[in-house]
């Protein structure tokens, strides 16, 4: 441990405060429960202090002929005020320090630089996708006047620019924080963005030639604090009042980025990044953030079906399952094997874990899912709970050795049965032909594809947006998924519809509830002792013993 | 404790009636000689006589979506009357407008419009929460249909009933 920080004494309006060595003005405020409005300032980013929005009045200890500080008669140091504002948000705290965030003085400079900031400003919120959640509205609201004084023509500036794949920006709206810039050259580090002419003419542009075309660039949508940018994909969808935000994580890679998912009437318009600080800062890459519109398809698997000769038939939930059941009992242990996945949920793949002890199988395993890392939040393992799956048991330390061994058996017809959880098998080595073949291929999964064609029994079941669990990242820890719509038709949660299969291999099991489950595990994995579902909280706990051997990729 | 209501003596001409039965029948017999002399009209002869002329100014009618004088579909597609509806009758579906056309500068128009004219229930919240004056309640009272969809009104129906409204503000004009 290092020595503990200095706490320095902070006078603010009036009240003595105490703050640790470092504590910058603007936060210590906001720690003291007086908000100071901020444009260009973001807890991530340095701060240049250029929107001017955070100023206050300051003032230092009044120093006597001994340079000790005068006290006055409560034995408090006297402050001499320092006769103009300052900026809040690039000055750390210093002992006895004085602060007024709510003067006459303060509020007149709000009132001041508002009326600045909105000379320009097109005032087009109800075709701004920021609306409802700009700070430029927000605070217009609380420090600014309802009416405009200027008579002049507003400047023109570039509008509806394609500043990137995934990024369009409206200039006439840009305030000039310089949020998005840098963001981009201090934590993206690519350095594309920038201010281009002088004075109220400046707009935001790209380096001449490049594109904002990060696999972050998303994030600078996040952090703009008006519409000036806004994110091609969500762009004109939906009216952010509208969405539910669901506390989630990322599942589309190992790092299992904290997440909120913006739903409103059981469709996706969005996911954005929630801070977690251990994980992925207030940040997430544009891949996982993007990656959801499946779940909105329309070729969303809906019912059960079974096999009858050469066709598929929608069949009842009861009539699938006791199909699949009575098609695994015809094997012997020998014969069947289960291919489960990474992307499964812990609660998942411990009914996983018990279908493959109840049919008392030693041929399963997961399919292991790589892309290429970067050295930021992207993960090489792009399947968020590998973790989980060596944890519960349903791989080795090397996801995915026993697949050839298993695609071998199957070619070979050693293997007659096949239960498919989540994964397209002809994806995963398995030959198309093979898998026509098989006695009972149960298939597991949200949309068709090569494998659920040639399923026997097809059982369709949630996406991550559609159910609660757990999953366990690459660096150990237990985070929590949160249901944000309801499955399409009569797709099912995926531990259900195993838990049900079990039922009808083993007998009645008693569990009837997402809690239940995680209490059984917990009850059954050390590492799990002691927690349940709601103890995971929205951050998360760190897991010990869990492996944490990849590297470390979220940085600050 | 028992209330002891006082009750006034009939005096003999009250007692009698008669005079209270012949005022009364003068009465109906004015009102009757008036209606068949044409004096007073009892009955609207609804539907082919209609309210549309008696109308006040701030009637409330079904709601509308208006054009302007410059071809201009006002609606942005903000949403905001879809949020302020109290029985969520209004369904938007909104789109970007593509370059090249006259108005590109608006960049949102609805693509969808549609009132479920079954759940409005003409408060007129839409036309009061409108930002850009594009949704007005007209004087269309009698709103009818034989199936559930046709009581909702699609986007052009809404235009149909709306029609072109003329000296409203110009917001989206060359210098803004």
């Amino acid at each position: 441990m290092s020595d503990p920080v200095p706490l320095l004494n902070v006078q603010i309006d009036g009240v003595w405060y105490q703050f640790p060595k470092g504590t910058r003005v603007i936060e210590a405020c906001a720690q003291a429960g007086k908000f100071v409005p901020r444009y260009c300032y973001h807890p991530k980013l340095s701060s240049p202090g250029n929107c001017r929005m955070c100023l206050i009045e300051m003032g230092m200890p009044r120093m006597g002929p001994d340079r000790k500080p005068e006290l006055g008669p409560d034995g408090k140091p006297v402050i001499n005020w320092i006769p103009r504002p300052q900026i809040s948000c690039a000055q750390d705290v210093a002992e006895g320090m004085g602060v007024r965030t709510d003067s006459q003085l303060v509020q007149d400079c709000r009132h001041g630089v508002m009326e600045f900031l909105l000379i320009n400003h097109p005032l087009d919120c109800p075709i701004c996708d920021q609306a409802g959640e700009c700070e430029l509205q927000e605070f217009s609201v609380q420090y600014g006047t309802g009416g405009s004084r200027f008579r002049e023509e507003k400047v023109k500036k570039p509008k509806h620019v394609h500043l990137g794949p995934r990024v369009t920006l409206d200039d006439e709206r840009c305030i000039l924080c310089s949020r998005c810039i840098r963001f981009m050259k201090e934590v993206a580090h690519d350095d594309v963005l920038g201010f281009a002419s002088r004075g109220s003419h400046s707009y935001l542009t790209a380096h001449p030639g490049r594109v904002l075309d990060s696999n972050y660039s998303l994030n600078t949508v996040d952090i703009c604090p008006v519409g000036a940018l806004t994110s091609t994909d969500f762009r004109f969808k939906m009216r952010v009042w509208f969405l539910k935000e669901t506390k989630s994580i990322c599942t589309s890679c190992a790092t299992g980025c904290n997440t909120l998912i913006g739903s409103r009437q059981n469709v996706l318009y969005r996911q954005t990044p929630r801070e977690n600080n251990d994980v992925n800062s207030p940040w997430m890459c544009d891949y996982g953030r993007l990656n959801f519109h499946d779940v909105n398809s329309t070729d969303r698997l809906t019912e059960p079906q079974i096999r009858h000769l050469s066709n598929l038939e929608t069949a009842s939930w009861t009539a699938a399952i006791s199909r699949a059941a009575e098609d695994l009992k015809r094997f012997q242990p020998t014969e069947i094997a289960v291919i489960a996945s990474g992307r499964m949920t812990n609660e998942e793949l411990w009914f996983a874990k018990k279908l493959v002890d109840s049919v008392k199988t030693s041929n399963y395993d997961i399919v292991p899912r790589t892309g290429p890392a970067d050295d930021l939040l992207l993960n090489s393992i792009r399947n968020p709970n590998t973790n989980g799956a060596q944890l519960l048991g349903l791989c080795s330390d090397q996801p995915g050795a026993k697949l050839q061994q298993i695609a071998d058996g199957v070619s070979q017809g050693h293997i007659k049965a096949v239960v498919a959880l989540q994964e397209d098998l002809t994806a995963a080595g398995f030959k198309a032909t093979d898998l026509e073949r098989l006695g009972a291929f149960i298939v597991m999964d949200i949309l068709p594809n090569e494998t659920t064609k040639r399923a026997t029994t097809l059982l369709p079941s949630a996406s991550f947006a559609e159910k609660r669990g757990s999953m366990i990242n690459v660096k150990g820890r237990l985070q929590r998924l949160n249901r944000a719509i309801q499955s399409p038709g009569n797709a099912r949660e995926d531990w259900e519809i195993l838990r049900d299969l079990i039922q009808h291999l083993t007998g009645a099991n008693g569990v009837y509830l997402i809690e239940d489950v995680f209490k059984q595990m917990a009850e059954n994995v050390p590492q799990f002792q002691g927690l349940s579902l709601s103890k995971i909280g929205d951050l998360g706990v760190s897991l010990e013993g869990v492996v944490a051997a990849a590297p470390v990729t979220a940085s600050a | 404790m028992a209330y002891t209501v006082s009750r006034s003596k009939l005096t003999f001409g009250e007692k009698l009636y008669l005079p209270a039965v012949l005022a009364g029948l003068k009465i109906t017999i004015n009102h009757l000689i008036k209606v068949l002399t044409g004096k007073t009209k009892v009955t609207m002869q609804y539907p082919e006589e209609r309210w549309d002329t008696h109308l006040p100014e701030h009637y409330r009618g079904a709601p509308t979506l208006v054009t302007d004088e410059h071809g201009r579909e006002r609606c942005v597609a903000c949403q905001l009357c879809e949020f302020i509806c109290p029985p969520r009758a209004i369904t938007i579906k909104p789109g970007e407008i593509k370059d090249g056309d006259r108005w590109r500068k608006v960049e949102k128009f609805p693509q969808e419009f549609e009132i479920d004219m079954i759940r409005c229930i003409y408060c007129g919240l839409c036309e009061e929460v409108c930002p850009e004056q594009a949704i007005f309640l007209r004087k269309d009272y009698a709103i009818t249909g034989l199936t559930r969809a046709e009581m909702v009104h699609k986007k052009d129906r809404l235009y149909e009933l709306g029609g072109v409204m003329t000296g409203l503000v110009f917001k989206w004009n060359e210098k803004k």
